[in-house]
């Protein structure tokens, strides 16, 4: 504790003259930018308004289900509201929610890098990603799609009668904005290390990071020629996955979840490489298992590339094949158990200082747990065929992607935003926002594992009268969660302007992106750094240079 | 040795850790697009293994010649391709611009024949979709190859029309004098996509034109 408060005290100088952010002013300035740091930004205004329009989506349909007939929404606009949730929050939230914002900011600092390598991809990927929006958008204000962000087809290609082609074009264009993230991360991370920076000493951020980039350009072209052939079909009836021409809708199934499960990893890798910064910061204490860790982010994501199958255990597949996808999904929990392992054993006799990133890294640890063991339940086949689109599985996979990936988030949003902005935010408020998220988390959706259990099928406006009690839990939950997201939002505007200064290094936290300004200039660092020291050297003193 | 410091990028150290980084990056790209076109090779395996009748009738539609001529401009584009980047190397401005403009028609000359044969099926009613007719066993399938072929060379042909779009731009900044021995990453680098769409058609031909025909 005391290590962290004296080091604030002695830090707090003042901050630098010249930083990034007042280097220019101007609109200007920020939509032709080209540093690293200032896309960083624009993706976070981006993705945080595509995060409450997800969640504005989700409030609306979760009151909808307060009650057990469909009274609010006719059935066709419920559909429509649960379609605009899952493409606005997977697509343009949680996939570039932790790399575009977080990944674009610090892994240039981390490695001792001036930029990027290819700086105007990166501004590029941002407009294109806003493009990608923009069509969805426009899909969604002239009428909505009612697919589910899953487009399944025939459904999508042939029989709804909602604007698929708008939205598949969204989603498609999107698609190369992640695509040109991850090539510029992996360039970037292989070509532009400072001296001194080895693999091996590279923080385990830019690890995960590796791997989700390895994904994203692995993965996302088949998505993207996936969504093509059904555009192709819609407009031209082209037959490839419509059974009147003997094409095979599984195909597509196939196709999309080639990508779409690689994209769960995409969401989480992140998150854990930021929970593998804050635990070991906050413990004191140099990170357990490093290269068991750093060598799980690879595992997952390779792993993940085997594992689609698991989607279509009740869609025709065979049963042999079933078998072998059921495994190797089983093989996930491996390299997943080995890092909630690993920092568990940083903690144990660490020096503890509660900061709120930590309470946001324990929640992750928590969530992820239980997100990660449901996970072993749907891949076990009977299992799955009990539960397969019940609300088991909307509870499962929001335990991964909203308990795993938005707490690494806000844990990494909390983390460095004393680098970003070189303000503090009030330490009290943020403690409270991050209590009442995992309260309001847990009290939406664990109920959620229950009325999946009992049967209750997802994506329906009406349900049995037996359902109420939990539905009308759920939807309590998701009120106190909206409100806990929007607390923080108050107070990082807040500390912008009244926030106190932070210094270079409010943490004491080890890692090259705290020996420089906050906020950094635009260079990056006034020196040329060097390293000498393997990461998360908690136990000496960082050295500079 | 202005020419250089004129060329890199301010994030760079040196010009080799530049053309290091720009040479990474591309064939990471080019693995994005052997994915990109792999969905579609699994499509085409899948029903190719499913209605080898439907598949073999449907590609005797195809005409072998024109296919067969494409191949072979296709391979000679890729000559001329490197022998541009060999000039580029040389720091021989003016052959490079001239290998520059003979890859570029020749590319422009493949699309063209690849036209008229999308012409002659238009008319033979084998563009899939309503009009769609085909008198050999088997229609249904048929028209999922003929999806195929569209979808496949299709996308082909649109990455050579990017690809052509490069060509101009590299003409114009040689023409410009922006290249020499000591920088010319790229011309290397469309060098590269080139011969990737190349790479790509070696394996569309014989998988429609040739495969299944006795």
């Amino acid at each position: 504790m005391s290590v962290i408060a004296e080091t604030t005290v002695a830090a707090r100088a003042r901050p630098p003259r010249r930083h990034y952010l007042n280097v220019n002013y101007g609109v200007r300035s920020w939509l032709l930018t080209v540093d690293h740091k200032r896309i960083a930004l624009l993706y976070l205004v981006s993705v945080t308004l595509f995060f409450f329009l997800g969640g504005a989506a989700a409030v609306m349909f979760r009151l909808e289900l307060l009650t057990p007939q469909s009274d609010l929404f006719e059935a066709e606009t419920y559909n429509k509201l649960f379609t605009l949730h899952g493409l606005v929050m997977i697509f343009f939230f949680l996939i570039p929610a932790i790399p575009a914002v977080l990944g674009n900011f610090l892994v240039p600092l981390m490695i001792g890098a001036r930029d990027l390598a290819f700086p105007k991809l990166n501004l590029l990927s941002w407009y294109v990603f806003i493009i990608g929006g923009i069509f969805t958008l426009i899909a969604a204000i002239m009428g909505g799609v009612d697919t589910g962000w899953t487009f399944y087809t025939p459904y999508s290609s042939t029989y709804s009668n909602s604007y698929v082609a708008l939205t598949v074009t969204g989603a498609f264009i999107t698609g190369f904005s992640s695509i040109l993230t991850g090539l510029n991360f992996i360039v970037t991370i292989h070509k532009m290390r400072a001296p001194g920076m080895t693999w091996l000493r590279l923080p385990l951020f830019i690890w995960s990071h590796y791997a989700t980039s390895l994904i994203m350009v692995l993965g996302t072209p088949v998505l993207a020629i996936s969504l093509v052939l059904v555009a192709l079909e819609r407009l031209f009836q082209f037959g490839i996955f419509d059974p009147r021409y003997g094409g095979d809708p599984v195909l597509f199934q196939h196709l999309f979840w080639f990508y779409s499960h690689p994209a769960v990893y995409i969401m989480i890798l992140p998150a854990m490489g930021v929970v593998s910064e804050i635990v070991p910061c906050f413990s004191r204490k140099r990170i357990f298992g490093y290269t068991f860790i750093a060598f799980s982010s690879l595992a997952i994501a390779i792993l993940g590339f085997f594992v689609w199958g698991h989607h279509l255990f009740v869609s025709s597949q065979s049963v042999y094949a079933g078998l072998v996808f059921s495994f190797l999904s089983m093989l996930v929990a491996i390299p997943s158990a080995i890092k909630v392992f690993n920092w568990t054993a940083t903690l144990y006799k660490g020096s503890i200082v509660y900061r709120t990133p930590l309470f946001y890294a324990l929640g992750f640890i928590g969530l992820f747990t239980i997100g990660g063991l449901t996970g072993i339940f749907v891949a076990t086949l009977p299992i799955d065929v009990h539960v397969h689109d019940t609300y088991f599985i909307v509870a499962h996979f929001h335990y991964i992607m909203v308990g795993g990936t938005i707490m690494g988030y806000l844990g990494g949003l909390h983390f460095w935003w004393p680098k970003i902005t070189g303000k503090l935010y009030p330490e009290g408020w943020a403690r409270f926002s991050a209590l009442v998220i995992f309260v309001g988390f847990n009290l939406t959706f664990f109920p959620q594992f229950i009325l999946g259990y009992l049967g209750m099928p997802r994506r329906y406006a009406a349900y049995p009268d037996e359902f109420q009690v939990l539905n009308v839990m759920s939807s309590a939950g998701a009120s106190i969660l909206g409100i806990g997201y929007l607390i923080p939002l108050i107070y990082f505007f807040w500390s912008m302007r009244y926030g106190p200064y932070a210094g270079a290094n409010p943490w004491d936290a080890r890692g090259l992106e705290w020996t420089t300004a906050s906020p950094p200039p635009t260079d990056n660092f006034d020196y040329k750094p060097r390293v000498s020291q393997s990461a998360y050297a908690y136990e000496e003193e960082q050295k500079v240079g | 040795m202005a020419e250089i410091h004129g060329a890199l990028a301010h994030q760079f150290d040196d010009p080799e850790q530049q053309v290091e980084a720009s040479t990474l990056g591309m064939w990471t790209f080019l693995a994005t697009e052997i994915l990109f076109f792999g969905g579609l090779f699994v499509a085409y395996i899948v029903y190719r293994l499913s209605y080898p009748q439907a598949f073999a009738a449907a590609s005797h539609h195809l005409d072998i010649l024109l296919g067969t001529v494409n191949t072979g401009i296709l391979i000679g584009s890729s000559l001329t391709m490197v022998l541009a980047v060999y000039s580029a190397q040389m720091g021989r401005s003016r052959s490079q611009i001239l290998f520059l403009a003979a890859t570029l028609a020749l590319g422009l000359a493949f699309l063209g024949i690849k036209g008229v044969e999308y012409q002659h099926k238009f008319h033979e009613h084998l563009v899939p979709g309503a009009g769609f007719q085909f008198s050999d066993a088997d229609p249904r399938h048929a028209a999922i190859f003929f999806s195929l072929y569209f979808g496949m060379t299709g996308m082909h042909a649109f990455h050579m029309v990017i690809g052509a779009g490069l060509l101009i731009w590299m003409a114009l900044r040689a023409w410009r004098g922006e290249f020499s021995a000591s920088y010319y990453t790229p011309v290397e680098m469309v060098g590269l996509y080139w011969h990737f769409v190349d790479v790509v058609w070696i394996f569309l031909f014989p998988l429609l034109y040739l495969i299944g025909r006795h």
